[in-house]
């Protein structure tokens, strides 16, 4: 009786093309909506310290959701395995790192949406080899790029201006006075950063989907005889999808130095990392946009919160936390394939579904 | 630009030709890392052939059996015993596999598979850091009869070191796979092994049960990722960046087929020789480290020209 | 005799034009094995061509020449009076030639309206900027877009699976909603892979009626590939018979029943 369809009804395309065209859905959105931009920011969340939820929860899964995005696009919408994640977001946070070096006065912001296309032509780069090779070949040429630019991170010294080190020190700056990135910029101002990106991206990524784009992306991945069949031309399709998804990358990269860890070195961007992001995507559900968040948000969170539950109610050592979590992600994975390959998204549309006709059974 | 053309074509032959025990050397040393990688391949070929799914979990494997052997052997099981211990633990591994994961997920798309084998390497990852902790172990040799020491040849007053552990190794490769091979080709179980390998419901047909089959797989593949533990383990200790190594065998399959034996062998070799000549020889221009992408960058050239690997069979697209 | 270069006009009332599409010795091969011999048949516009045969005769192959999807060894393919390179699917496609698959080539992740949406996709113009921001001339496209296909969905009586995904469709309904996708390219030239097979005697009746209405209505050319005798004689107005990669026969439905050669390896003799 809460989720109703009946009585909505719609007298134009483009009221039903809508990305949330039942009132309940603009209701929950609305909510969820409110909660991240007005109350997070000054209570955290709810049973944890204020600092540790930011820094450790908040605005990791605001960025990772950012990769899962476009890991998404690539590997669920499209249809390409990729494990060159971590790699495209190193791009992305060097390029980030050069530009502000090179124009310090510019706008942080603007900087880091700069160098997502400087992850993307890189992306797209790497892309090329997918015209010809498919599956799990197509595996091996994004470990070649990723094994070949971590290689990059570290002999091309430019990259870290040369600090010895090898590490990449994020500056200070500044937006309007408020401090931005650097040693002093509060959790607050990091996470409302990231989260009004995260929404910019998320709202890009929907209108990219259900387009004609976005419809070219998915024919490749059904059947791309066909699609080229129909018109499709799988060298725009299968680049655009390359560039698209590691310009989200490369953005979310850029953002994961310069405003959550506040230096990086090359582990941050190595194949472990590009593993872990396959994990969100694949858990929350491929080809969905709330999979996206969802599976960004229960991959980071989950361990997280089992160390803590650990802590404070058996006083585990974290380090026997941190495996058995390895342990039951990978058992989480395995049982979701077999319960639900589509993922969290879909027990969550299933879900809803169920509400439409609480409270009857069918 | 001379100067370049000349380290890239002439100075690297140059230095061969020069030292030619140094050139045999290196031939050598990339000789055991490739038949090495051609083991951890094998395994992969093993239940590729035999279910269609690419096993990712390949590489733990080899990493968890070595810890197991290992971790056994600390807590004062005699070498022998804690050998036959793994294997069984190995076993029940191929057993739990098959009848939770496999089972259950028979007819999904490979790429559903392939991720259900990303959640095992978790699994195993996280088990076998709780059970033998993270840090390095040493690789029991002498108990197991492995031979330590080395053996000095002095080609025309020039010096070749051959590590007896890696005579070994290539010597016990070389005995697992003719076995391996005789297996297949002379043993009933090994005949439905090819037989599942070519056609699913044709073996269901003529009353193979599948699921022995693929216990049966997992289980040697078990026994190659144990061999390859031993003997990685041996020359350079356990540890979970064994784990990253195992990858290297993925650029092995490209060139080898990912369904053939001797493609394994050839393209492990083919990797490893290679891999170590860059290092050695270009490595200079380049700095350091080649050698972690050298291998993947070779199998992306390979894969746009010829992408059926050097032995596999051709993909071809009908509508 | 009927006109080379114009048109004819039929017993009920349907115009036929000129030719659109020629094959010129058409041979192809696939390693040692021929799949086509040798043969040579036209397509007059707005007519409805049959392409019929045994199995193995090599007419999805045929099709496939068409199609551009395969390229013969020898032989040419003439398109509006001229020659036609060797082009890419996706070139094929441009030009105005759509069409179906006998094992049914949908995509299986979107529903039967997203997949009528596909059709479109080389009609849906407006540029990479305008996709990010969707509101505007992006959704004004879409939605003008949208509109036809769900004529095209009602025109072939589809509306109530309109939302479903078309992996959990039954074999029929796939079918049409293919036919439907293919429509949606509005093409000049439409091939049809089988379009009955698997069908029941009503989906036979349904569809037959749905291709008549498609040439009459849009006045699409139609090839279509059928072994359903008299499917064939209902619906074409020429046909062309293949036998292991021969041509036995070629013209009206008429003639080429009643032709020897054709009865002998196809039709068998009536007892």
């Amino acid at each position: 009786m809460f989720y109703r369809e009946a009585g909505q009804f719609k007298t134009s395309y483009s009221e039903y093309l809508q990305a949330f065209p039942l009132r309940e859905d603009k209701i929950g959105m609305a909510i969820w909506l409110a909660l991240a931009v007005f109350y997070v920011p000054f209570f955290g969340l709810p049973g944890l310290e204020y600092t540790f939820a930011l820094n450790a929860i908040m605005i990791p899964v605001a960025i990772f959701t950012i990769t899962a995005l476009g890991l998404n696009i690539l590997v669920g919408y499209t249809g390409q395995i990729s494990l060159g994640t971590g790699a495209f977001m190193g791009v992305g946070a060097y390029a980030c790192y050069k530009l502000t070096t090179y124009f310090p006065d510019v706008n942080i912001i603007v900087i880091i949406l700069a160098s997502g296309f400087v992850s993307a032509a890189v992306g797209a780069l790497f892309g090329l080899p997918s015209l010809r090779i498919k599956g799990f070949y197509l595996v091996v040429a994004t470990l070649a790029a990723q094994f070949f630019l971590e290689w990059c991170f570290i002999r091309v010294e430019w990259l870290y201006n040369y600090n010895p080190s090898g590490a990449i020190e994020v500056p200070q700056r500044e937006i309007f006075g408020i401090v931005v990135t650097g040693a002093s910029a509060e959790p607050a101002t990091r996470y409302l950063v990231c989260l009004g990106i995260l929404i910019l991206l998320t709202i890009v990524a929907g209108n990219l989907v259900r387009g004609r784009i976005g419809r070219s992306w998915m024919m490749i991945r059904d059947m791309d005889i066909a699609a080229e069949l129909i018109g499709v031309r799988p060298l725009r399709a299968k680049l655009s999808a390359f560039a698209v998804s590691s310009y989200y990358c490369g953005v979310s990269g850029a953002l994961m130095v310069f405003l959550w860890l506040g230096a990086a070195e090359v582990e941050s961007f190595d194949v472990n990392h590009s593993f872990l992001y396959l994990f969100m995507v694949i858990f929350g559900g491929l080809g969905s946009i709330t999979g996206s968040y969802m599976g960004a948000a229960f991959i980071w969170t989950f361990p997280i919160l089992l160390k803590e539950l650990g802590k404070r109610l058996f006083d585990i050592d974290p380090i026997i936390m941190e495996n058995v979590s390895l342990v039951a992600i990978g058992i989480l994975i395995v049982f979701i394939l077999i319960k639900e390959p589509h993922g969290l998204a879909r027990l969550w549309q299933l879900g809803k579904q169920k509400l439409r006709i609480w409270p009857f059974a069918h | 630009m001379g100067n370049l053309l000349y380290s890239i074509f002439g100075d690297p032959f140059a230095q061969m030709w020069q030292m030619p025990d140094f050139f045999i050397q290196v031939i050598w040393e990339g000789f055991v890392s490739g038949i090495l990688y051609a083991l951890i391949a094998l395994g992969f070929v093993l239940i590729f052939k035999a279910s269609g799914i690419f096993n990712f979990a390949q590489g733990i494997m080899v990493v968890f059996s070595g810890l197991t052997l290992v971790g056994l052997h600390e807590l004062g099981v005699p070498a022998f015993i804690a050998l036959i211990i793994t294997l069984a633990v190995m076993y029940a591994l191929a057993f739990v596999i098959e009848r939770l994961v496999l089972r259950n997920l028979v007819n999904q798309p490979d790429i559903i598979l392939f991720m259900a084998t990303i959640g095992i390497t978790n699994i195993l990852i996280g088990g076998g850091q709780w059970m033998f902790g993270g840090e390095t172990k040493t690789m029991i040799t002498s108990e197991l009869l492995i031979p330590t020491g080395s053996s000095v040849w002095e080609p025309g007053g020039g010096l070749v070191i051959f590590q007896h552990i890696d005579i070994a190794a290539a010597v016990i490769a070389a005995l697992l796979i003719v076995s391996l091979a005789l297996f297949f080709s002379k043993t009933k179980v090994g005949r439905a092994l090819r037989a599942v390998a070519d056609d699913h419901q044709a073996s269901l047909s003529v009353g193979i049960s599948l699921n022995q089959i693929w216990v049966i797989t997992w289980f040697a593949a078990g026994i190659v990722a144990l061999v390859a533990g031993i003997m990685w383990g041996a020359r350079s200790d356990v540890s979970f960046s064994l784990q990253i190594i195992a990858l290297k065998a993925l650029p092995v399959l490209v060139l080898g087929g990912f369904t053939s034996v001797p493609g394994a062998i050839v393209g492990g070799l083919i990797i490893g020789i290679g891999e170590k000549l860059f290092e050695i020889y270009w490595g200079p221009l380049f700095g350091s480290g080649v050698e972690g992408w050298f291998a993947y960058v070779i199998a992306l050239v390979f894969l746009l020209f010829r992408p059926q690997g050097l032995f596999g069979d051709k993909i071809i697209e009908r509508v | 005799m009927k006109d080379q270069v114009e048109g004819y006009v039929t017993n009920d009332g349907r115009r036929i034009g000129g030719i659109i599409m020629e094959m010129k010795n058409i041979t192809l091969r696939f390693g040692g094995v021929v799949a086509i011999q040798n043969v040579s048949f036209d397509i007059r516009e707005g007519e409805i061509r049959a392409i019929i045969g045994p199995n193995g005769a090599g007419k999805s192959s045929m099709l496939n020449v068409i199609n551009g999807f395969y390229h013969p060894q020898e032989g040419e393919v003439w398109f509006r009076g001229k020659k036609r390179p060797s082009m890419k699917p996706y070139e094929i496609a441009e030009q105005g030639i759509a069409r179906t698959f006998q094992n049914i080539a949908l995509f299986k992740g979107m529903t039967t309206v997203e997949n009528v949406m596909t059709g479109r996709q080389l009609m849906l113009k407006k540029n990479f900027f305008w996709q990010l921001l969707r509101v505007g001339p992006a959704l004004e496209e879409e939605v003008k877009h949208r509109r036809r296909c769900e004529e095209i969905i009602d025109f072939l009586e589809i509306q109530p699976i309109r939302n479903t995904p078309v992996g959990s469709l039954p074999y029929g309904l796939q079918k049409r909603v293919e036919l439907a996708r293919a429509l949606a390219m509005e093409p000049k030239l439409l091939l049809l892979d089988e379009p009955m097979a698997g069908m029941n005697v009503e989906e036979k009746e349904d569809m037959s009626r749905f291709i008549l209405d498609v040439n009459d209505q849009y006045g699409t050319t139609i090839a279509l590939i059928e072994h359903d005798m008299s499917v064939v004689m209902d619906l074409a107005d020429r046909v062309v018979v293949l036998d292991y990669g021969k041509q036995l026969a070629d013209g009206t439905p008429d003639v080429v029943q009643k032709d020897q050669a054709v009865i002998d390896a196809y039709l068998g003799v009536e007892h």
